[in-house]
C-alpha cells in the first residue's frame, strides 16, 4: 500500500496528493509518469508526476476528475492509501540528458494548459535548479481554474498567466499569448514545451510550426500496463508508430498525428460515461435515453 | 473394461454452455479416473517421457504413486522437479512433449500425463500439502526479475537450495503471463495460480510488486546498493507487433496483449471491475498461435461472432491441438489461408471492416513450413467491428538498455546460454521469453530451472 500524506483541492475537480513511494521518488526525472490503482477492482490510471522529494520518499501527483475512477480517487483523504503505485514510467525529458552548457544557451518557452501545469512544473524547477530560467505560459479556462501559479512563479523566468474568459491575467488562449510574445513583443525562443489537453497541444503545434519553433508535447493516451506490453497507447509520430509509455510520453509535437490521437482517446468514452452514471445514480440511470441501448 | 488403448476421457463443460462463461473448460479427473488412467502407464525402464519434459519430472515415478492411490507421495515426486504442477498440467503442450514420447502412443493414445499431473497438483492445493522447503537459509541474496513461469521456477528452486530470494514484479499482481495472458477459463487465477504462488511463498521467497526494473531501479543498483549477489532475468516477452497495414490505429484494433490484459489481469469481463473492454460484435483475430486462440475464445465469451484469420492452413496452426479443438467446439470460425490487407475506418475512427486476400501454400521457407503466397485478384471484404492482432511480440528494451554489459542479439533478445542461463554480465542469468522470444510456459520454466542451477554453481564457486 502507498500512503497518502497530503490531499488538497487545488481547484474545482483538481486534486493534489503527496504519496509515499520511495522507489519512485528515488529514481524519477522530469517528464516521467506513474500509474496508480486505487483498490482491487480499480483501473490502472496513468498520472503525471508534479513534484518529488527524494529524501522524504514522496511523489506529488495532480489529477482532474474526468471519469468514474478519478472521481472515486478524489474522495481519498490524507492517511488513506493507494493499493498500487508504480513508476517512474516513460522517458525523462530530453533536456535532462543534454549538456548543461549547451542547454544554458537555449531559451525555452513552456506552455501549460489546465492540469498540464502539473507535469510542466518539475521540468521548469529542474531547469531553475540547474541555473536556467525558462519562460512559462500558464493557461486556464477561468481564474478559479489556475493552478500552481505561486510554485511556477518561484522557478520560472517570466510567467504569463492567461485565462480563456479574461477573468485573470492576460485574456485568451495560450496560442494568443505565444503569438503575442513572439511576433508582437519580439521574444526569441529556441524550443517550446507544450503540455495540456490534446486539442490545446494540437493548436500550439500548428502555430509553432508556422513560427518555426520546435515543440515538444507530452502525450497522455489510453494505457493499460504502461511498460510496453499492451500497445493501447500507440501513436502515429511521423512515419512511425510509437508507444507513449516506453518511447514517450514526450514527442516532437510537429510530427504527432493529433487528430488520430484524439479519436483514439474517445475509445472508451461511452463505457466510462456509463460507469460514471452507475456510480452517481446507481441503477436509476436507466432512463431510456434511447441512445445507449441499456447495459446489455 | 475400458479400452486400454484409449485415454480415460476427461470431463469438460459442454461447449455451448462454456462459450458463455469464464469458468474452467476442463474439469479434470477425480481420483478414481486418475487411478484408472495411471494404470495404463507401463512404467518403462528407459522412460522416454522424462526426456520430453523440459523440467525432467520423474513421470513414471509419480504415476506409479497415483496408481497406488498415494497422491501426496506423487505430489512430492513432481515437486522435486516442478514448482508449478497445477499450472503445467493445464497449459503445457503435452502432445509434443512428454505424451508425444509415450510408448503407449505408438499403438493407441498416450497416457494422459498432463491430466494426471493436474489431478495430483489440484489434490495438493485442496489438501494444502506443503512443498518441501530448506532447513535453513544460506544467507546469500538473489534477485529474480519477473514473477512469470521462469521467475517463479527459478525462485522456487533457489529457495529450496537455501537462498534468500526476492522476486520483483512490474505489474500489481503476481504471475506474469499466467495472470495477464492466459484466460481464466484455461487457468483459474484464484483457485490455481494464486495458490501455487502461495506455495512458492511458503518456501520463503519474498515478492515485491510494482517494481519496474530499468525504471524503479536497475540491475546494477540491485547488486551495488541492495546487496543482491546474483540476478535472474525472467522479464518475459515484450512489445506487441502489428502488421503495418492501413487503418491499424483505428479504434477497435487491439493487440492480443491488450485485449487479454484487459480481460484477464484487469478482469474487464466482470462488470464489478472498473476497467472497460470493447467486446465487439464481430471480431477478427489475426494469427494462429495459442494467444490467438485465447483472444478468440475470450471475445466469444464476451458475446461476439469470432473469426480466426490465419495466412497458412490448419496443419500449420502453431496453437496446441487441444486449443484449436476447443475453439472450434465453442463456435470460433476459422478463415484459413487468408491474410488482412487493410482495415476500413469510419468517420469516427472506428473499425468498420477489413479487406483480406486469399493465400496458397508455396515452397517451404526457412522455418520449413510452406510459405503462404497471395492469390492474385482474390481480395474480398469482411464486415468486422473489432480486429485483434496476435502476431507475437518483440523484446522489451527496459532492462537491456539500462544494464551495463548485458549483451543482446540482433532480435534484441538477451543472450544467455541454455545450460545455465548465463549472460554476458557476471552474476546475471536470464531465461524465458526475454531470451527466446515468445514461447511456452514450460520452456520458460525449464529456463528458470537452468538459471537456478547456474546461479547456485556461480555463488558456490565465488
Amino acid at each position: 500500500m502507498y500512503k497518502i500524506l497530503k490531499a488538497e483541492k487545488l481547484a474545482d475537480k483538481i486534486i493534489l496528493m503527496d504519496v509515499l513511494a520511495p522507489r519512485v521518488a528515488k529514481h524519477c526525472q522530469p517528464g516521467q509518469f506513474v500509474i496508480v490503482k486505487m483498490d482491487d477492482k480499480g483501473e490502472r490510471i496513468p498520472l503525471t508526476i508534479c513534484d518529488y522529494d527524494r529524501e522524504a520518499g514522496t511523489i506529488t501527483i495532480v489529477f482532474q476528475e474526468v471519469g468514474a475512477s478519478t472521481a472515486k480517487m478524489a474522495d481519498l483523504k490524507e492517511g488513506d492509501a493507494f493499493r498500487d503505485f508504480v513508476g517512474p514510467l516513460g522517458c525523462a525529458s530530453e533536456f535532462v540528458n543534454e549538456d548543461i552548457k549547451e542547454l544554458k544557451k537555449k531559451k525555452i518557452l513552456f506552455v501549460a494548459g489546465g492540469v498540464g501545469a502539473a507535469p510542466v512544473y518539475p521540468q521548469v524547477k529542474w531547469l531553475h535548479v540547474h541555473g536556467i530560467d525558462a519562460d512559462v505560459i500558464l493557461g486556464a479556462k477561468t481564474k478559479d481554474m489556475v493552478i500552481l501559479e505561486k510554485e511556477l512563479e518561484a522557478v520560472a523566468g517570466n510567467l504569463y498567466v492567461t485565462t480563456d474568459d479574461g477573468s485573470y491575467g492576460r485574456s485568451g488562449m495560450v496560442t494568443t499569448v505565444i503569438e503575442d510574445l513572439v511576433t508582437k513583443e519580439g521574444r526569441k525562443y529556441d524550443m517550446c514545451v507544450a503540455i495540456g489537453p490534446m486539442i490545446m497541444m494540437k493548436f500550439v503545434c500548428l502555430l509553432t510550426k508556422k513560427l518555426e519553433l520546435s515543440t515538444i508535447v507530452s502525450m497522455n493516451p489510453i494505457m493499460v500496463d504502461g511498460t510496453g506490453m499492451c500497445g493501447a497507447c500507440r501513436l502515429q509520430v511521423g512515419d512511425e508508430i510509437k508507444f507513449a509509455c516506453v518511447d514517450g510520453p514526450e514527442f516532437d509535437g510537429h510530427l504527432v498525428d493529433f487528430d488520430q490521437a484524439m479519436k483514439r482517446s474517445q475509445m472508451y468514452k461511452t463505457e466510462e460515461g456509463r460507469a460514471m452514471l452507475r456510480l452517481t445514480e446507481g441503477d436509476t440511470h436507466h432512463g431510456g435515453c434511447g441512445n445507449c441501448g441499456g447495459d446489455n | 473394461m475400458a479400452d486400454v488403448l484409449k485415454k480415460v476421457p476427461v470431463r469438460e463443460q459442454e461447449p455451448k454452455v462454456r462459450a458463455t462463461n469464464f469458468e474452467e473448460v476442463c474439469l479434470g479427473y477425480n481420483q478414481e479416473e486418475a487411478m484408472e488412467e495411471a494404470s495404463r502407464c507401463i512404467n518403462c525402464k528407459n522412460a522416454k517421457c522424462i526426456s520430453g519434459c523440459p523440467v525432467a519430472i520423474d513421470i513414471p515415478g509419480f504415476i506409479k504413486e497415483v496408481k497406488e492411490g498415494n497422491i501426496e507421495e506423487a505430489y512430492k515426486v513432481i515437486g522435486r522437479a516442478s514448482a508449478l504442477p497445477a499450472i503445467c498440467g493445464r497449459v503445457c503442450p503435452q502432445e509434443s512433449q512428454c505424451e508425444g514420447k509415450c510408448i503407449r502412443g505408438i499403438k493407441g493414445e498416450p497416457v494422459s500425463i498432463g491430466k494426471l499431473e493436474r489431478f495430483v497438483a489440484d489434490y495438493a492445493l485442496e489438501h494444502d500439502i506443503k512443498p518441501e522447503g530448506p532447513e535453513s537459509t544460506n544467507g546469500h541474496k538473489v534477485a529474480v526479475i519477473g514473477s512469470g513461469p521462469s521467475g517463479l521456477t527459478c525462485a522456487g528452486d533457489l529457495a529450496k537450495m537455501g537462498y534468500e530470494v526476492t522476486v520483483f514484479e512490474a505489474l500489481h499482481e503476481l504471475g506474469g503471463v499466467l495472470v495477464y495472458g492466459i484466460p481464466e477459463f484455461r487457468l483459474p487465477k484464484q483457485k490455481v495460480v494464486a495458490k501455487e504462488i502461495e506455495k512458492v511463498k511458503e518456501l520463503g521467497v519474498k515478492f515485491e510488486t510494482n517494481v519496474v526494473i530499468g525504471k524503479s531501479t536497475t540491475i546494477d543498483q540491485l547488486i551495488e546498493e541492495e546487496g543482491f549477489e546474483a540476478v535472474f532475468i525472467g522479464s518475459g516477452a515484450g512489445l506487441p507487433m502489428f502488421m503495418g497495414i492501413p487503418g491499424e490505429n483505428a479504434n477497435g484494433v487491439f493487440s492480443a496483449n491488450e485485449y487479454l490484459t484487459r480481460s484477464n489481469l484487469m478482469k474487464a469481463f466482470d462488470e464489478s471491475y472498473d476497467t472497460p473492454i470493447a467486446g465487439g460484435k464481430k471480431v477478427a483475430v489475426v494469427g494462429g498461435g495459442n494467444v490467438a486462440m485465447d483472444a478468440a475464445r475470450t471475445a466469444l465469451r464476451l458475446g461476439a461472432e469470432v473469426h480466426i484469420v490465419y495466412r497458412r492452413s490448419e496443419a500449420e496452426l502453431p496453437a496446441r491441438v487441444e486449443e484449436v479443438h476447443h475453439a472450434k467446439e465453442e463456435g470460433v470460425i476459422f478463415d484459413l489461408l487468408t491474410n488482412p490487407k487493410e482495415i476500413f475506418v469510419d468517420d469516427n475512427g472506428n473499425v468498420k471492416g477489413m479487406k483480406v486476400i486469399k493465400m496458397e501454400l508455396g515452397e517451404p521457407d526457412a522455418s520449413g513450413r510452406r510459405r503462404p503466397v497471395e492469390v492474385p485478384g482474390s481480395e474480398y471484404e469482411i464486415e468486422v467491428d473489432t480486429v485483434i492482432m496476435s502476431l507475437g511480440t518483440s523484446p522489451n528494451p527496459l532492462i537491456s538498455s539500462t544494464t551495463k554489459g548485458l549483451e543482446t542479439n540482433r532480435w534484441k533478445c538477451i543472450v544467455a546460454d541454455e545450460e545455465f542461463g548465463k549472460t554476458s554480465k557476471e552474476g546475471v542469468y536470464a531465461g524465458g521469453d526475454a531470451v527466446t522470444g515468445a514461447a511456452t510456459v514450460i520452456l520458460a520454466m525449464g529456463a528458470g530451472k537452468a538459471g537456478a542451477h547456474g546461479i547456485d554453481e556461480y555463488l558456490k564457486n565465488k
